[in-house]
């Protein structure tokens, strides 16, 4: 799909080990004590919470645990709250649905909100490393769903993020659709080298693109999973397995009584 | 239409491999081609499919007045109003008018459009801005502003100001109302990734609230080119020396029913001058709606 080569790739998609990423002492996000409650009701309770600059966290959990909260938060979206939230300066989300401006064509979606004046080539280098480089001049309703997620995502990226956060943004594509754009996500993020926190309710996902994993429950981290398995993963790699029916468990979903390998897994 | 059969109790458990115990091969269905839309669409060009029902309205006057059910005096036949028109238009007194009125219309409409988006843009960006206008506006919109035309005369006297006042009270509420709730209407979703973004304030509101409250800003210039129109022949008709509406009371004075169609067409024509702006501005600033443009 896209295949970019303006900068430097870190660490070959193809090679056995490509999670070398350099600061690896450096934090990205820190949460200490975070509590947001809606009505009296905390939603979220005294969270921790630690990233490492350049790592990429999924976070997991039944909806309305709260995970969608805290990204909200951490996007600044989101103050009604107490505790100490960290965040990089420059950071960028993106989210479930494209949220693209209809009235403004795709490459002045991708610029929106930058500083002074943005060059267009700027833009379409964006879109040229997610593979919509010629779609540039379109009108956002042309777009297809697949299309227009990626655009979404050029316009996080644009801002070159020290953070990326990904509000569920594969959970409106079609299976195909998803495979690729998660393929996309990888390999932008082992080129940008930014920390990404992706919520999503898939484990899968979670499990083939993380290097932790955290599950939220009743508004904190009930459960940290780090997941060393080398990259591209393979679904069909019985360690995979292992490790997506250990969080399936911990999110309340029993293994099927005849486990069949390479069935979904969508947790509820 | 085929009667469908539950099928018969098998013993056999659920996934029977066996095909072969149906009974008959289903009746063929009825085929129906599909025909291409571009082939069903008539090969008319669209400005002669709009102009035709107005043709055809022509049409149907002429036939009532050559069958005299439209006596002359109660309404002129089309070829006399022709005639009139030509006259009117040959001694200078019709172009004069009408620049008058559209001079007329053309303040107006500018001063309500100042006035009705400038206070949507402060009732609906701020919500001081929408305690302290929007009941005051809603309350004055119920006061018919033709109502309105003695008290302006008293105010302003006779000359142009009055005239212009009406036009601009008629032409600021349906602009207010529909870029109100235009503003209002505005994806929060839209918002909040415009905040995700870094905009600032002003950012926000020149790049998202103000495109995104534009569909409704057009359907209240629509409205308001509609009532600027109204609201020229009342204030004309009241008390005037000149324009349109001043030609049509003098026709009425002296029974000329043929002048006074004349200057309905001409209102009419004016109309569809405006409405043809207004749709070619939706044209240009809309192009980016996602919406049903009809078959």
């Amino acid at each position: 799909m896209a295949t970019d080569v303006h900068r430097p790739v870190t660490g070959n998609p193809s090679g056995p080990d490509a999670a070398g990423h350099p600061r690896e002492t450096a934090t990205a996000v820190r949460v200490d004590g975070l509590t947001r409650a809606f009505d009296g009701r905390p939603v979220i309770d005294r969270l921790h919470l630690d990233v490492r600059a350049g790592e990429f966290v999924a976070l997991l959990g039944r909806s309305g645990c709260g995970k969608s909260t805290l990204l909200r938060v951490l996007a600044g979206l989101d103050r009604d709250i107490e505790g100490t939230v960290l965040v990089p300066r420059r950071k960028a989300v993106a989210f479930q649905a494209p949220r693209l401006m209809p009235w403004k064509r795709v490459w002045r979606n991708v610029l929106l909100g930058l500083p002074g004046k943005p060059e267009r080539a700027r833009a379409e280098q964006a879109l040229a490393e997610v593979g919509l480089g010629h779609r540039a001049q379109a009108w956002p309703k042309t777009l297809s769903g697949g299309e227009a997620q990626r655009a979404s995502l050029a316009r996080a990226l644009v801002r070159e993020p020290d953070l990326l956060l990904l509000d569920e943004p594969f959970g409106a594509l079609d299976a195909l659709t998803r495979v690729k754009a998660q393929r996309l996500v990888d390999e932008l993020w082992q080129r940008r080298g930014c920390a990404v926190l992706l919520v999503t309710h898939d484990v899968e996902e979670a499990v083939l693109l993380a290097d932790r994993v955290l599950v939220m429950d009743e508004g904190v981290i009930a459960h940290e999973q780090r997941i060393d398995l080398p990259r591209p993963r393979d679904i069909a790699d019985p360690r995979f397995a292992a490790l997506r029916a250990g969080l399936l468990e911990r999110l309340g979903v029993e293994a099927p009584a005849v486990a069949s390998p390479g069935t979904e897994a969508h947790a509820a | 239409m085929s009667i469908s059969h539950a099928p018969p109790p098998s013993t056999t458990p659920d996934i029977s491999l066996e095909k072969t115990t149906s009974p008959a091969p289903p009746p063929a269905p009825d085929l129906v081609a599909l025909v291409a839309s571009s082939s069903r669409r008539t090969r008319v060009p669209r400005w002669l499919r709009r102009t035709t029902g107005p043709v055809l309205l022509l049409g149907l006057w002429q036939l009532l007045s050559a069958t005299g059910v439209l006596a002359p005096d109660v309404l002129a036949p089309p070829g006399t109003i022709a005639r009139v028109a030509g006259d009117l238009i040959e001694d200078g007194s019709l172009t004069t008018a009408m620049g008058v009125s559209l001079q007329r219309v053309a303040v107006g409409l500018l001063l309500g459009t100042l006035v009705g988006t400038g206070l949507a843009l402060v009732s609906g960006l701020f919500r001081v801005g929408e305690d302290l206008v929007d009941a005051s506006v809603q309350m004055l919109r119920t006061v018919p502003f033709v109502g309105l035309i003695p008290l302006f005369i008293l105010w302003f006297g006779i000359g142009e100001t009055p005239k212009i006042a009406v036009i601009t009270l008629g032409v600021s509420f349906p602009l207010y109302l529909n870029v109100y709730a235009g503003i209002r209407g505005v994806d929060s979703q839209l918002i909040e990734a415009g905040e995700s973004l870094g905009l600032s304030r002003w950012g926000l509101v020149r790049q998202v609230i103000l495109p995104g409250a534009l569909p409704g800003a057009m359907t209240g210039l629509r409205y308001s080119l509609g009532i600027a129109w109204l609201a020229l022949v009342f204030a004309e008709q009241i008390n005037a020396d000149s324009g349109i509406g001043f030609l049509m009371v003098q026709a009425r004075d002296f029974l000329r029913t043929d002048v006074i169609v004349v200057c309905l067409i001409v209102y009419a024509f004016l109309g569809l001058l405006a409405d043809f702006v207004v749709r070619t501005l939706e044209r240009l600033l809309l192009q980016w709606r996602p919406t049903f443009t009809g078959r």
